[in-house]
């Protein structure tokens, strides 16, 4: 079903370019994201980080260079955006969840009215998504019946169902009261553990050491460095990473 | 005393005239039953026109919406049906009375769907457009049910708003309930036929009214 060949990156972005209006947010990011790799975005506020991510999945639209999913061109014209996007699942900080359906509801709709599956079955792999984040049993619940964590756990059970190839996370944690993050990174972790491809933006530095394969800092709209949690965190070669690192820790 | 129950309340004079009036209920409902549908449909286009990013088409969808609401309906209404037959097009009462109060509560549906739509945060089409859902899927599973949802009270406000506007149409001599009550009135030389619809009215939009109240209570608390 995934058009992911192997020996392609599972997201591959080149010479990344966007502005709003005349302010530069983005510029010249390349970057590319091995299978089954978890990569961390980490930079200070306004960095572009979530510009970022949103063009990756075409809900920014970029000013110009190439995004590539699974070796498959994600830009220019002649892509089919709405089954590219399918390939990619999005969490946001927000949740997002639709608050006129049921956790269950929320996570068949895209598997119904997109991927055009029966109730039945598509209510079977909603099940299997939601059991997965550990809310098989909140299945009839609304999202206002649910607690923070629980609804950005339906929501990652929304992207997963549609068993996309590279997850993107935006934040996932930074709007929920502490003592619900660590579910929410559990999950994370799991998925990850199910060899998911994953871009994460967050500032969960402990879940990064323990959990990415890479991190990448960002400034001013470009990547300033990378590279593994240990010489990222351990010994940042550039000074806006250590004095970041320095203010998160301070 | 007798002499007012005579004039408004004559129950002989009523029972006369119930037939007649009763078809016009018929006439008024049936006019609600096109007009509702049809302004909802017109509303929504224009409601999705005002928010889009075309400029052009959100200009439109403004000055739309805009000027049928500025415009009264009762001038609408004979415009279209007196005025247009001089410009060659001459249009049946009921023709006329549908294309006026379409054009008019498209205007208001528009303004009321528009602050729905409006009412819906970005991240909930976002949440929908990621999962490959296309414009038109994300509208009518997830924009669409919640911007309907939040303006319930003030769509049906406008519903009920529409039941009376059908009195209007007496003037073109639509046969609608007033106008059949009017009608008995000029024959018997007595006000009961009148106060016959006014209580009709009252018992069809008064249940309503009472709905949209509760719908507004919900959502306050
Ligand atoms: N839709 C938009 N229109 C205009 N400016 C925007 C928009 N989205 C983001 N920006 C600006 O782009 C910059 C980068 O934003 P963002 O990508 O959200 O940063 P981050 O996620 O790293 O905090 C910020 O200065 C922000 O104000
Ligand atoms: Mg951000």
């Amino acid at each position: 079903m995934s058009d992911a060949r192997p020996g392609h990156p599972a997201l591959q972005v080149r010479a990344l370019n966007k502005s709003f209006g005349t302010f530069k947010v983005l510029t010249d990011i390349d970057l590319s994201v091995d299978q089954s790799e978890m990569v961390f975005v980490l930079g200070p506020s306004g960095s572009g980080k979530s510009t970022m991510l949103r063009c990756c999945n075409r809900l920014e639209e970029p000013d110009s260079g190439e995004i590539l999913v699974g070796g498959a061109p994600l830009t220019g014209s002649g892509v089919n955006l709405n089954a590219m996007r399918q390939r990619i699942g999005m969490v946001f900080q927000s949740f997002n969840l639709y608050p006129h359906l049921t956790a269950l509801g929320n996570v068949t709709l895209a598997l119904r009215r997109v991927q055009k599956l029966p109730r039945e079955t598509a209510e079977a792999a909603a099940r299997e998504a939601l059991d997965r984040v550990g809310l098989a049993d909140r299945a009839g619940h609304h999202p206002a019946q649910l607690s923070g964590g629980q609804q950005q756990r339906v929501a990652i059970a929304r992207a997963l169902a549609l068993r996309p190839e590279v997850m993107l996370f935006d934040e996932p944690t930074s709007a929920l009261d502490p003592e619900l993050v660590g579910d929410v990174l559990a999950v994370m972790r799991d998925v990850k553990a199910q060899g998911m491809t994953m871009l994460v933006v967050s500032h969960e530095m402990k879940f990064a050491r323990d959990a990415a394969d890479r991190v990448i800092f960002m400034d001013g709209g470009r990547i300033v460095e990378q590279g593994t949690p240990e010489q990222v965190f351990g010994a940042p070669r550039e000074a806006r990473t250590r004095a970041f690192l320095g203010r998160l820790h301070g | 005393m007798d002499a007012i129950l005579a004039q408004f309340f004559n129950l002989e004079i009523m029972a006369k005239a119930l037939p007649l009036v009763l078809k016009g209920l018929g006439v008024t409902l049936l006019i609600c039953a096109v007009v509702i549908p049809l302004g909802l449909a017109g509303g929504l286009l224009a409601a999705l026109g005002s928010v889009s990013r075309n400029r052009a088409l959100r200009w439109a969808s403004i000055g739309f919406v805009d000027f049928f609401r500025a415009l009264p309906p009762l001038v609408l209404l004979i415009f279209i049906y007196a005025g247009l037959p001089f410009a060659g097009l001459r249009l049946s009462p009921f023709a006329a009375v549908t294309i006026a109060f379409f054009l008019n509560n498209s205007a208001y549906f528009a303004e009321i769907l528009r602050a729905g739509l409006l009412s819906v945060p970005r991240g909930q089409g976002e949440a929908a457009r990621s999962t490959g859902m296309s414009a038109t899927q994300t509208l009518a599973w997830v924009t669409l049910p919640q911007a309907v949802r939040n303006v319930l009270p003030d769509l049906l406000s406008n519903a009920v708003e529409i039941v009376k506007l059908t009195s209007l149409a007496s003037v073109v001599s639509l046969g609608e309930m007033l106008h059949a009550a009017g009608l008995v009135r000029s024959i018997t030389y007595n006000a009961s036929p009148l106060m016959l619809a006014a209580g009709l009215y009252l018992v069809l939009l008064w249940p309503l009214i009472r709905v949209i109240g509760r719908f507004e209570r919900r959502i306050a608390s």
